[in-house]
């Protein structure tokens, strides 16, 4: 069986959200790999969400928001663009390949670049390959069978 | 139940256990710096096992019945097999298991070697460094064949853990080290616990440390911050008046949790967040990125970009004692 | 001072004893001829024009100036009388003689009966009265003028005949001098008072406009004297009723309201960025505003439309679209540029006999009216070229008879290149977003787009609504729009403020951000995050506090704040993190 990426999308309220929403409307062919999460503006993604996400099992997420200066909230997606770098940085010195984690502008009208972005994250993702998570959890068994005195 | 159990415990003197599993010591100096709260603690406790200060062997742990050490205050990462043992078997003897101190709870400064794998440790420091002579590359060895039989190492983990990662934790005092104030509150509860009866804290308190963040402790004036440039504390002479984050110093205070007293802060050294992510924080690193991003003093893209590749050793710094308990708990790849 | 009684031409007046004759010959309303007397500065009897005969307390009879004689009582004086007529007389035949024949002169000497000195007219124009000495001196405080050498050759000057460092160039000595001997220049980096509504000189303390509200003059700080030297001082002594006070300052009035109407306009795009026009560098490109000005009967001409040297123009260039649907300044349309150009066209027409050329890219006729309006002018004998007018130029020789200026353009109907000559061009300048707009629109939380118009809620549906609850926009501050346009807009607005207000109150959302002040250690991180505004930082407590009026529920703070003090209600953390794992089971 081939590998189904699976992407976790944190999509925007007012821009990204209604944008996917339009998306399914006008009955443009999405790839179903992403699962996505309505936040009010892309200003609430904490950067924890994003670890969160990659550490329960997701291959790559996406951060989606308005384009900068259509912001609902004036300035919410420009606190995004700032903190993003950041994670990416952060999540690339963790090993993790940058590219996992993305940050685009959908606006609320743009369904075909939805669509698009949707599309080539999943088969970027999909090139990567499954981002496996090594020693996440405690080998218990693996850890005793070190121990002599047992 | 750890209560029932303590309670009975009331008839001789409650016993007391304390373990350096991977740690500096650090943690144990700050027991004997309690000053006269440590002779307390040696009058009120019957002190069973103190590798550090006292000669006990293993042996005479894996001797006593299962909980019967009243409280472990357990100190140090799981760093190889011989740590996750003994973590084990205190676990198995102690009513009461407590992680004292920061590599215990989020696995500190060792945990940073989550960083690199075992084998890149192993070559750098048995081969690479500039500092080794190592002509016949020699590695150690965890089992050795002598006459009288096998000669054993506890095997190095690829993984620093936490101490909560591989057994089961009551409590957990944080700090590098807990500061001997705290120590000393921590032991005077624990005595009117023992003594007097009073209810213990629901599983998983921390304990002798605050619900704020060290920037409740710092005396310095906080204004509203836009950062233009980080620079290290070596860089600049700071304003000793002013909050060190406006100055552009990388500071882990306003993600850290309190109890420290803002030591560090207030002598003009930047927060290193020893005290943990506070409370209703899950990754102290990928908070502090979201804090920090939110005042970078720039809208622009590549600024962005530039200003964030001068953040100095941005894992190291934001997971400098939480690495195990980070949401990624390792370098990958 | 004590008031005393004197005898001016017979009649009996009181006057201050001490205070000079002059002005109280003046107040009688009896002209004295002068040309070295002003108010505000020390009399120097230097013209000895204003000669007056007079018997003192002793009843000694004398010819003296009135300007620097002090009034005591008992003074009896003749303004008029034989003796003084001439004395007069010889003293302005002598100045005439020293001079060239001035107008000044010429009229005194008409009043006077002396068409010509008797030894002849001289050659210079100062009269030496060291009038612009004294203002230098005394009002503007400035001290770089005064005189030189003796006798026959002295003259007014600077210190050491060069160019005197503690000029402020104001302007006030060639403003005062009564021949018209001082000329001001402008000099390098250094200002002459003009005015940029009225295209002519202006003072220092005016009315900016007719129609300006309050209709009350102000003064420019920085052109006054008084807030360059402090000095002069002399428009708070001409005011009869103490209305000037150098020492107010502006105040910032707290007015608490419950909505607002943005309002804020636009601002002109400035035409010297736009090289190829020539605007400042050659003489008649102005702007469509200026034009206006030029245009109204209240304006710098009172309506005549003239060139900069009062002649009429032959021939007027209207060049729309300058800066707009101009992917190189702003791509979108001004609006109105078409149908003011077509109305300038019509006005010139009315007013001139000049030939009208309109230089456009498409013309815009979309209103009411509108294109009945365009085929009138059509009909007015009007140029109406489709082309967009590219280039201004000076008009070289041989083409300077038929106009001063050349406007190039592809006349696109034609499909010619074209050199227009004309004597004025008229640049249509994009209306465009204050280049402030973006802190205001912070102010109040409304966003700006890319064109740098604040956003409306939505464009058909909250056409006059804002991102923020209460904020209202209105007219060009939106997108460019015409006048019907903003009035009606306006109306929107106004009446959207209203039923807010009359409701008395406001619903909020359930969503918003709130901070546990048990948990909050006041690092301050989240206050500047909050476009709204809506986290202040409470100093007593020490801890961040959010106003749940204010806030919008974004979410922004919560996930900036470090210590997980804050919470967004409705999207909390645990919730996404219950999704985030929802989702990925």
């Amino acid at each position: 069986m081939s590998f189904e990426p699976k992407l976790v999308g944190f999509l925007c309220n007012w821009c990204s959200y209604t944008g996917a929403d339009l998306a399914g409307t006008s009955r443009l062919k999405i790839p179903p790999n992403l699962r996505a999460i309505r936040v009010m503006c892309s200003g609430r993604v904490d950067p924890s969400f994003i670890l969160t996400a990659l550490s329960k099992g997701a291959d790559g997420v996406l951060v989606l928001g308005c384009h900068p200066g259509d912001c609902h909230y004036s300035e919410g997606n420009y606190n995004c663009q700032r903190r993003l770098p950041i994670t990416k940085s952060l999540v690339e010195q963790m090993g993790i390949d940058p590219r996992r984690v993305r940050l685009e502008w959908v606006s609320a009208s743009e369904a075909s670049l939805f669509q698009e972005v949707v599309s080539e994250f999943t088969e970027q993702i999909r090139s990567l390959g499954p981002l496996e998570l090594k020693e996440f959890d405690f080998d218990r068994a693996a850890a005793d069978a070190q121990l002599v005195h047992e | 139940m750890p209560s029932s159990s303590m309670s009975e415990g009331m008839m001789a003197k409650p016993k007391l256990a304390l373990y350096w599993a991977a740690s500096c010591g650090g943690c144990e100096i700050a027991v004997l710096d309690t000053e006269l709260k440590v002779l307390e603690i040696a009058d009120f406790f019957d002190i069973i096992f103190w590798p550090c200060a006292l000669d006990f062997k293993y042996d005479d742990v894996r001797a006593m019945e299962d909980k019967s050490i009243t409280l472990t205050l357990f100190n140090g990462a799981i760093r190889n097999s011989e740590n996750y043992e003994i973590a084990k078997l205190l676990r198995q003897k102690s009513v009461v298991m407590c992680a004292f101190g920061s590599c215990a709870s989020d696995g500190g400064i060792p945990a940073l070697a989550n960083l690199k794998s075992k084998e890149e440790i192993l070559q750098y420091v048995y081969h690479d460094s500039p500092s080794t002579t190592n002509p016949e590359n020699v590695r150690p060895e965890t089992a050795h064949q002598v006459a009288e039989g096998t000669l054993r190492l506890p095997e190095m983990w690829n993984t620093v853990r936490s101490l909560g990662q591989v057994v089961d934790v009551d409590y957990i005092i944080p700090g590098c080290p807990p500061q001997p104030d705290q120590i000393s509150i921590v032991v005077d509860a624990v005595v009117d616990i023992l003594k007097n009866g009073k209810p213990l804290p629901p599983k998983g308190t921390v304990l002798g440390a605050d619900v704020r963040t060290c920037c409740d402790e710092c005396d310095r004036k906080k204004d509203v911050k836009k950062i233009k440039q980080f620079v290290r504390p070596h860089e600049v002479v700071a304003d000793p008046e002013v909050c060190l984050l406006e100055q552009g110093i990388l500071c882990m205070g306003p993600a850290t949790r309190a109890g420290c007293g803002g030591k560090c802060v207030n002598a003009g050294v930047p927060c290193r967040g020893c005290y943990g992510q506070p409370a209703n924080v899950k990754d102290q690193g990928a908070k502090m990125a979201s804090a920090i991003g939110g005042v970078l003093d720039t809208d622009d893209p590549k600024e962005i970009e530039e200003l964030v590749a001068t953040i100095p050793d941005m894992a190291g710094t934001f997971y400098r004692f939480s690495m195990s308990e980070s949401l990624l708990r390792r370098r990958q790849g | 001072m004590a008031t005393v009684k004197i005898r001016i031409d017979g009649q009996q007046v009181e006057a201050e004893e001490g205070s000079f004759l002059l002005p109280a010959i003046q107040e009688m309303g009896v002209e004295i001829p002068t040309l070295c007397y002003y108010k505000y500065a020390t009399p120097y009897a230097a013209c000895r024009m204003c000669v007056v005969e007079i018997w003192d307390k002793r009843k000694k009879n004398k010819v003296v100036t009135a300007c620097n004689y002090p009034i005591a009582e008992g003074l009896e004086v003749l303004t008029h009388s034989p003796r003084v007529v001439a004395a007069r007389r010889t003293n302005l035949e002598m100045l005439m003689s020293r001079c060239a024949p001035m107008p000044v002169l010429q009229e005194m000497g008409k009043k006077l009966g002396i068409e010509e000195p008797r030894w002849g007219w001289g050659t210079d124009t100062c009269i030496l009265c060291g009038l612009c000495v004294r203002v230098c001196d005394e009002i503007v405080g400035a001290r770089a003028l005064g005189f030189a050498s003796r006798g026959a050759d002295r003259y007014v000057t600077t210190a050491f005949d060069g160019e005197a460092d503690s000029c402020i160039l104001c302007g006030a000595c060639a403003s005062i001098c009564p021949t018209e001997h001082i000329q001001l220049e402008e000099a390098d980096g250094r200002k002459i008072i003009h005015d940029e509504v009225t295209l002519g000189p202006n003072s220092a303390i005016s009315v900016p406009f007719r129609q300006a509200v309050p209709n009350v003059p102000r003064i420019d700080p920085e052109y006054c004297i008084h807030f360059r030297t402090g000095g002069c001082t002399v428009c708070s002594q001409v005011c009869p009723k103490d209305c000037i006070h150098y020492d107010e300052q502006e105040k910032t009035e707290e007015i608490e309201v419950g909505t607002i109407v943005l309002a804020t306009g636009f601002q002109d795009l400035d035409p010297e960025i736009l090289k190829p026009y020539g605007y400042g560098k050659i003489p008649n490109v102005i702007t469509a505003m200026e034009f206006e000005r030029m245009n109204n009967a209240a304006g710098s001409t009172g309506g005549k439309i003239q060139l900069q040297n009062g002649a009429e123009p032959r021939s007027i260039a209207i060049l729309h679209c300058i800066g707009s649907r101009d992917e190189r300044h702003h791509p979108y349309c001004s609006r109105v540029c078409c149908m003011y150009g077509l109305k300038f066209a019509h006005l010139v027409k009315e007013k001139t006999e000049a030939e009208v050329y309109q230089l456009y890219i498409d013309l815009r006729a979309f209103g009411k009216g509108y294109e009945e309006f365009y085929q009138r002018i059509l009909s007015e004998g009007v140029n109406v070229i489709r082309g967009k007018g590219t280039e201004v130029v000076r008009a070289g020789r041989g083409r300077a008879e038929e106009g001063d200026l050349l406007v190039r353009c592809e006349d696109t109907l034609a499909g010619v290149f074209r050199e227009i000559p004309v004597d004025m061009v008229i640049l249509c300048t994009a209306l465009e977003a204050h280049s402030d707009a973006k802190e205001t629109g912070r102010k109040f939380g409304v966003s700006i787009g890319a064109d740098g118009w604040f956003i409306e809620r939505h464009p058909k549906l909250g056409p006059v609504s804002t991102a923020t609850d209460g904020v209202f926009l209105a007219g060009v501050c939106q997108g460019p729009k015409d006048i019907p346009d903003t009035v009606a807009q306006g109306g929107a607005a106004a009446a959207e403020a209203m039923s807010l207000m009359i409701r008395g109150e406001v619903e909020m959302d359930a969503a918003c951000a709130v901070i546990d002040e048990e948990k909050c250690c006041g690092c301050r991180l989240c206050n500047d995050l909050c476009a709204y505004s809506a986290i202040t930082f409470d100093e007593e407590k020490e801890v961040s506090v959010v106003n749940e009026a204010l806030c919008k529920a974004c979410g922004t703070c919560v996930a900036g704040c470090p210590s997980g003090s804050i919470k967004g209600l409705h999207f909390t953390d645990p919730q996404i993190y219950a999704e985030i794992e929802g989702i990925l089971s």
